[in-house]
């Protein structure tokens, strides 16, 4: 039973987390380049330079005292998001809806004082939810509006989509839906649902939920396989400059479409995980080698978007 | 603000395979080494591999001493020869101005001092050292034996014969026969003939003796076998009487206490003959003592002293040549590169999912002090204590530096109550728990914490569960006595774990815990 599973693993060139540690993370992402996608706001100042588009600053605190000022600023928004800088796993961000009497009104519906706000601003800059626990700072953004398109396709949240960029080639990419299990976040190993998306064409194959592998979203009933991702060919362009702007040969580029300003860098990760290949139903490693091999080859931007369709 | 240092042109950039030959080579390099030095101390010193392999020498010392009287001097003492317990690594004899001379005749060693004129009180000396040996096959098959038929007066004669007649109806061979007659000769009441032969003297070594005629007679091959026990320190060591008996090409020994063939494994046989172990002339007041000392040297002194006169060099520059106050530290933290392999082991081949990357280690060392049982009960208790306390601490919303220290806080205090309560209910693991390192129970929890909050129950529960698993696994590995003595003994050890670690850094292949994550794709048909 494992012998002919490591077998069929290694056909069909399933990447391990040593494989990945080894080949590919520490050969072509450098540590001093880590800090550029670790620190969400340098990593939107990059995309600003680069003219990428992404969620908008409004604020950003990073001494205690300045958490108290807050409020006057976030008078002028509607509806923000406060995140950490440093933040993992969709910890610590909390979206502010709207405005009450009492404080701010939340997604779930739920008030909260401006005190509590200001208390979780200081929780975030006390390092609670950064890695490692170190001393954070408090970002407030934009927030996404969801786009029609994806309306149907989750419950609560915000869906993203997740593309691996392997030396400025896109090599693989998945839509992440959030359940009602995930509490809204868009991460696998807290619920919610991996879709596979055909690299080449942008139409969504399978969905993997947890270990399963599933056709329709369990919340909404709504079938997740054969939708095309509408102008897939910008999100590819999108994910493949983000190359340039971090220099790390492997990552994983998290993209969110809005309504009205359509797709945004969202993060990005140095670390990006392997579910992706479960919710493909594909392996890495035959895209990674094949792009190790001709990389030297491809000098423009469009070289790389479209190298992968050539090969797939 | 930093400045992205990527060059212009993209394509361009280089990444650096890495080295394999260098790699390997290293690695062998630390093979070799080890190996090397492992052999070295191994074959030429004699290092032990296995734990307390104690080489039991015993110095015995047969004291002689007399009045002399101003005429010549001769003493015969007879010198141990083969045993079969035993063997003789030094020997050495002790005496101003005799003459001395050995001699072997076809059964006994002998030694005889000799000295033309003495006066006063005499002294000699003779040392032996004798080792232990467990098993060895018996170099002695005496094929001729000088004995002759003893020669028994009346109503002696009658006695022996009827004694023989009866052992001869109930035997059926050699063995029975010696068997039976110890059961005669130590029956109680003594058997009328066995008393006529005795004669009032009912000693062990007379009954011997006379067993040894009885064979004879019989026409068995028999001769009475004087040693002493070396089992004991003694200052006055007894000289024990058994016999040995030749049957089917071999030498048998009998105990005449028991009658069996059985004979303890701490007898040095000394001399065969019903001869006295000292025959002086020339001097009187004859006191013969011996006496055995237990030197109780361990194969690792053993070692040492050998190391010592091969290569001193070498030992200076080993961790037997620190103080022993410094010696005990290494022997805990030798121990940690084991615990730190088989992490690597569990978290990159297996896929163990644990807090932190080292803490399954420093929980087996905490373990060290509790033992393995009482010490994960312990840990379980005060991390869910903790945990509660931490849930309780979270109502405050307090930074987390502050938070940390009033948990460890807590922890140390809840430690002080189970300490008091296990003292007063008198069990001994309470008073343990307070060498536990509070600040690896504090980490746990505050990982464990927020584990549970960010990514739930289950995940926090199986990194708990999983962390205490391997360092249940770490801890069997690091204490047990062989892993402890070899890499104390032979620390190059820590070479080929280097190497082995380094190995592994390389190991590409899936974790054991990620074919369940793939296990869908088993599904797949291509």
């Amino acid at each position: 039973m494992i012998p002919k599973l490591i077998k069929q693993l290694h056909k069909l060139g399933i990447v391990g987390i040593n494989r990945r540690n080894i080949d590919y993370i520490s050969k072509y992402n450098k540590r001093c380049l880590y800090p550029l996608v670790d620190d969400k706001l340098l990593t939107k100042k990059l995309a600003i330079q680069a003219g990428i588009n992404v969620p908008e600053l409004y604020a950003v605190v990073t001494v205690n005292h300045q958490a108290r000022d807050i409020h006057a600023i976030l008078k002028k928004y509607s509806t923000f998001v406060v995140k950490p800088a440093h933040g993992s796993g969709g910890n610590g961000i909390i979206v502010v809806a709207g405005h009450s009497k009492k404080g701010y009104r939340t997604l779930g519906r739920t008030i909260m004082s401006e005190e509590s706000l200001e208390n979780h601003i200081l929780e975030i800059l006390s390092g609670v939810f950064s890695i490692g626990g170190h001393a954070d700072s408090a970002l407030v953004e934009y927030t996404v509006q969801l786009d029609p398109f994806f309306r149907d396709l989750t419950y609560q949240g915000l869906p993203d989509i997740r593309i691996i960029v392997f030396l400025g080639v896109p090599v693989m990419s998945m839509m992440r839906l959030p359940t009602h299990l995930s509490n809204g976040k868009a991460n696998l190993h807290q619920g919610a649902i991996g879709v596979g998306i055909d690299i080449a064409t942008g139409i969504t194959t399978t969905g993997v939920w947890f270990n399963d592998i599933i056709t329709e979203h369990p919340d909404t009933g709504i079938e997740i396989t054969g939708i095309k991702i509408p102008n897939w060919e910008n999100l590819l362009y999108l994910a493949a400059r983000c190359y340039q702007l971090t220099g790390l040969g492997y990552q994983g580029v998290d993209i969110v479409i809005d309504k009205h300003k359509g797709p945004m860098l969202l993060e990005l990760n140095a670390r990006p995980g392997l579910n992706i290949q479960i919710a493909n139903c594909a392996g890495l490693l035959p895209r990674l080698k094949i792009v190790e091999q001709h990389y030297k080859e491809l000098n423009t931007l469009k070289e790389r978007v479209s190298f992968i369709q050539k090969y797939l | 603000m930093y400045p992205p240092p990527i060059p212009k042109n993209q394509s361009a950039r280089v990444f650096p395979a890495m080295n394999r030959t260098h790699f390997y080579f290293f690695i062998f390099s630390l093979f070799l080494i080890s190996c090397g030095l492992f052999a070295y101390k191994y074959f030429v010193f004699g290092f032990p591999i296995a734990p307390e392999e104690k080489s039991n020498v015993w110095n015995i010392e047969v004291h002689i001493s007399f009045d002399a009287q101003n005429e010549p001097v001769k003493v015969v003492l007879f010198l141990p020869g083969y045993s079969r317990n035993f063997i003789i690594s030094s020997e050495n004899f002790v005496s101003r101005s005799y003459g001395i001379t050995t001699s072997t005749d076809n059964i006994n060693r002998s030694a005889t001092w000799a000295i033309h004129e003495a006066n006063k009180r005499q002294v000699l000396l003779y040392r032996i050292q004798v080792n232990k040996v467990k098993v060895r096959n018996p170099p002695d098959s005496t094929p001729f034996f000088e004995w002759e038929v003893p020669e028994f007066l009346e109503p002696n004669r009658s006695a022996a014969n009827a004694l023989l007649a009866e052992i001869l109806r109930k035997s059926a061979d050699t063995d029975s026969f010696v068997m039976k007659l110890f059961k005669l000769l130590n029956a109680q009441p003594p058997d009328e003939n066995v008393a006529i032969l005795l004669d009032k003297e009912a000693s062990v070594d007379k009954k011997a003796e006379l067993a040894v005629q009885l064979l004879a007679l019989a026409g068995i091959p028999a001769r009475v076998v004087n040693g002493i026990k070396v089992a004991t320190r003694t200052n006055d060591a007894k000289i024990e009487r058994c016999i040995e008996v030749y049957s089917g090409g071999k030498w048998t020994s009998y105990d005449p206490v028991s009658g069996t063939s059985l004979i303890s494994g701490n007898y040095l046989a000394w001399w065969r003959g019903t001869k006295p172990l000292v025959q002086l002339t020339g001097g009187k007041n004859l006191k013969t003592n011996i006496s055995v000392g237990l030197q109780e040297e361990d194969a690792i002194n053993a070692a040492i002293k050998r190391a010592e006169t091969i290569n001193p060099h070498l030992l200076n520059f080993s961790l037997f040549s620190l103080p022993l106050h410094f010696q005990a530290v290494y022997h805990l933290l030798l121990l940690i590169p084991i615990g730190v392999l088989f992490l690597v082991i569990l978290r990159n081949i297996i896929g163990i999912e644990t807090f932190g990357t080292f803490m399954p280690v420093l929980i087996a060392l905490s373990f060290r002090e509790t033992h393995l049982i009482s010490g994960i009960i312990l840990f379980s208790i005060l991390v869910a204590l903790g945990m509660v306390a931490r849930l309780y601490l979270e109502n405050f919303r307090l930074l987390m530096v502050s938070r940390l220290a009033s948990l460890l806080i807590i922890i140390i205090i809840f430690i002080g109550i189970f300490d008091i309560l296990f003292y007063k209910l008198n069990i001994e693991i309470g008073l343990s728990i307070s060498i536990f390192p509070i600040v690896i129970l504090t980490m746990t929890i505050e990982r464990m914490t927020i584990t549970w909050e960010e990514r739930g129950s289950r995940t926090a529960l199986q990194q708990c569960v999983g962390s205490l698993i391997a360092a249940s696994i770490v801890y069997f590995f690091m204490f047990n006595k062989y892993s402890r003595h070899l890499i104390f003994v032979y620390p190059e050890l820590l070479l080929q774990i280097l190497a082995i670690t380094m190995l592994l850094g390389r190991y590409k292949g899936y974790r054991f815990v990620e074919l369940f994550r793939f296990k869908e794709f088993n599904k797949i048909k291509q």
